[in-house]
């Protein structure tokens, strides 16, 4: 069995690695890998302003309505979780790229691919967890479609919602609409979601009273935008975590963000699990938080619609935007001193020890 | 949170600094040993608080980072076989061989799994008698007890398809080299916490004594990490060169004797080369004979893969704390995680990566942004 030595026989230089040459699972994770994907291959073939806005929503006027539009695909494992499943998340994640728009989210569609042999039962659970949180957000699933693949060919179930909105006449917000002196809220505790699911993982379980995040935030947008029209920006922190949010605003708006870790609201349970697997949490997935980028001057009456929201219960301000280097994203440490919260290449990984 | 807050405490660790800043005369070279312990001076910023006198240098002591070249080449080769199921530690797929990276292995439809133990390899066999399953075992004496026990386990109960590729290595003989070598700057070690909670620190003695430099068994938090500081500073100031233990909630002097137990049973000491740094004799383990029957590289051919390192990459320097990260000419530009050069960016834990990380910044800033 010596057919393989001749991989590494002979070769002295680590070619640097060329992402382009395949797609890799970090190209989904919303880091370094997914936004190239974005620049290099799917920017250049559509090329229109709208798209090239790159938020989490597009923004259509149509016979003088102001339409918010996304998509967006789920293919989560385990397909249930602690706090919630699939189904829920498709629902709730759609909502919520449309209300980081500022949008009233009004109809879904609703696209599954499943694979054969997949439960008629299980489908059923996870059809009735999407009216429930469709009737819960209040938005209606209008349209649908279904693909069946061959065994093997898929891994049981994918869901994609896609949902339109309606936004007010005079809001704008956007990622390129920060401005130094404003300041960054975040509505409630990081991690949640990503430390639920990974309990879950194969290879990496472990017990845990972590539960998902997973809420329709429209009604806390509306909340806030009821008392300020001052908010710039709202992002809501999914895959690739509060970093990849922050970063993002950060190159888009050409400034600088600064965060406090020790405002940051981070649960026991998530800390404690990702000191054990080794995980940065400002790099873990949420599905119901949001930040805000806003004048400082307004912050007083946002944060208390915010609190006064189930859903921004613990809201608090973590950070500011500053002059500093554009596009960098900084946090005072506990200690301190300072330090860069970086975009990261792909997922984070369970490191060794 | 109980065990973490308070040794993440502000007030605790300024008082620390400033026990050391006034302890502190003259300049002293302390290295610490851990890529855990870098990536907690860098990710709290702990160096910028130090005086100016105390310079921290950084270990070989990520696992990740000084797996030889060849080893990721005969893991990939391996993975990239025919009913082969590949398992490892996460951080282990990112790093690049000669050619490629295991994460390019599974694109390409390789079976590459990750896991957070490896009795997890041993489930995974039992539930598939069909797939060749490989576990690609790294790290140091953290992390070999673990993997001896997986191996030890498949032996009991005859699983014929799992096998292990083994990559340990050991800290005391790098320590050793380190010291033996005739461009050594170390004065005082910080010692490896976890390493020490499974092996105690016992066979730390003998350096301490025969090299007089003082080492200090220390954790990876902050407060951890700046009390062993403290404690070097104090040694080194007396002229004193000691055995210390400041992780004494995690690390005992005898150590985890039923861990020691398992891994003389499956594992033997063998001589391993380190990227970056090279040969080190007696600093590795190996199956030991009896053990034969697990061992990936005689069962999958891959004994005589062997790579070479890029010329141009000064880890060699940079692992032996001649030089940081930031005297590379590469560093930030050519070298980043995404496009490593060599072995202290590939993993989130090793020196390069580490300052790239947390450091970028200040590095573009006091170099005129060059």
């Amino acid at each position: 069995m010596s057919a393989d030595t001749r991989f590494g026989v002979g070769i002295t230089c680590p070619v640097p690695i060329r992402p382009q040459e395949s797609v890799l699972l970090g190209h989904g994770s919303g880091g370094k890998l997914s936004s190239e994907l974005v620049r290099n291959i799917f920017l250049p073939a559509f090329q229109n302003p709208i798209l090239e806005r790159l938020d989490d929503q597009a923004i259509v006027e149509v016979n003088g309505s102001r339409l918010a539009f996304t998509t967006d695909s789920f293919v989560v494992k385990p397909l249930f979780f602690p706090g919630g499943d699939i189904g829920r998340l498709a629902v709730n994640g759609t909502v919520n790229d449309l209300a980081m728009g500022g949008a009233q989210p009004l109809f879904l569609s609703l696209a599954f691919i499943l694979e054969e042999g997949f439960p008629i039962e299980m489908l059923r659970q996870v059809v009735e967890s999407i009216r429930v949180a469709g009737s819960v957000a209040g938005v209606a699933v209008v349209t649908g479609d279904t693909k069946v693949v061959e065994k093997g060919c898929g891994d049981g179930l994918f869901v994609n919602t896609s949902g339109i909105g309606l936004v007010s006449r005079d809001l704008r917000l956007s990622a390129d609409r920060a401005r130094p002196g404003d300041i960054v809220l975040l509505s409630g505790t990081i991690g949640d979601h990503g430390i639920a699911i990974l309990s879950q993982r194969e290879g990496l379980e472990f017990d845990s009273e972590i539960c998902s995040d997973t809420t329709a935030l429209h009604r806390l947008v509306a909340d806030m935008l009821e008392v300020s029209r001052e908010i710039r920006c709202l992002r809501d922190p999914t895959r690739g975590g509060l970093s990849s949010s922050l970063n993002e605003i950060a190159e888009r708006s050409k400034v600088s963000v600064e965060l406090h870790e020790s405002a940051i609201p981070i649960r026991d349970e998530v800390q404690g699990a990702c000191e054990m697997l080794g995980l940065d949490p400002l790099y873990v997935a949420n599905e119901g938080k949001l930040i805000a980028i806003m004048d400082p001057a307004a912050a007083e009456p946002v944060l208390e619609a915010m609190r006064r929201n189930p859903a921004g219960r613990d809201a608090r301000i973590i950070g500011k935007v500053t002059e500093g280097n554009p596009g960098l994203v900084t946090m005072r440490t506990k200690l301190g001193t300072s330090r860069i919260v970086d975009l990261l290449a792909g997922d984070q990984l369970p490191r060794i020890c | 949170m109980k065990y973490l807050d308070e040794y993440r405490d502000e007030r605790i660790a300024r008082n620390l600094v400033t026990q050391i800043a006034r302890r502190v005369s003259c300049p002293w070279v302390i290295m610490e040993i851990c890529g855990g312990q870098t990536h907690t001076l860098m990710r709290f910023g702990i160096d910028e608080l130090l005086p100016a006198e105390v310079e921290m240098v950084h270990g070989p002591g990520c696992p990740v980072c000084v797996t030889p070249l060849e080893m990721i080449d005969k893991a990939i080769a391996i993975a990239s076989q025919p009913g082969v199921t590949l398992i490892s530690y996460g951080d282990m797929l990112r790093v690049p061989g000669s050619r490629t990276d295991l994460f390019h292995v599974k694109a390409h439809g390789g079976d590459v799994r990750i896991v957070y133990s490896p009795t997890e390899a041993l489930k995974f066999a039992r539930a598939n008698p069909d797939r060749k399953v490989v576990f690609f075992a790294v790290g140091f004496e953290t992390t070999a007890p673990a993997n001896a026990m997986t191996v030890w386990q498949a032996k009991r109960e005859g699983l014929r398809n799992l096998s292990m590729l083994a990559s340990h290595v050991l800290v005391p003989p790098a320590i050793r080299a380190l010291l033996s070598s005739s461009r050594n700057r170390v004065q005082g070690f910080i010692g490896p916490g976890h390493v020490c909670t499974v092996m105690g620190y016992r066979e730390y003695e003998d350096l301490v004594h025969e090299f007089r430099v003082p080492i200090v068994v220390g954790g990876f938090e902050p407060v951890d990490l700046l009390e062993a500081i403290l404690m070097l500073v104090t040694q080194l100031e007396a002229g004193r060169a000691e055995l210390e233990n400041q992780y004494a909630r995690s690390v005992t002097y005898q150590g985890n004797r039923q861990a020691q137990t398992i891994l003389g049973e499956v594992f033997e000491v063998c001589d391993r080369k380190w990227r970056g740094i090279g040969g080190i004799p007696e600093s590795g383990l190996s199956l030991r004979e009896e053990y034969a029957d697990f061992d990936a590289d005689r069962i999958f051919g891959t004994e005589q893969v062997t790579a070479e390192e890029p010329s141009e990459c000064i880890s060699a320097e940079v692992l032996q704390g001649l030089k940081k990260p930031t005297d590379c000419s590469q560093f930030a530009r050519r070298c980043t995680p995404e496009t490593p050069l060599g072995a202290p960016m590939v993993s989130s834990e090793g020196a390069c990566a580490a300052y790239y990380q947390y450091r970028r910044h200040m590095v573009a800033t006091s170099s005129g942004g060059q």
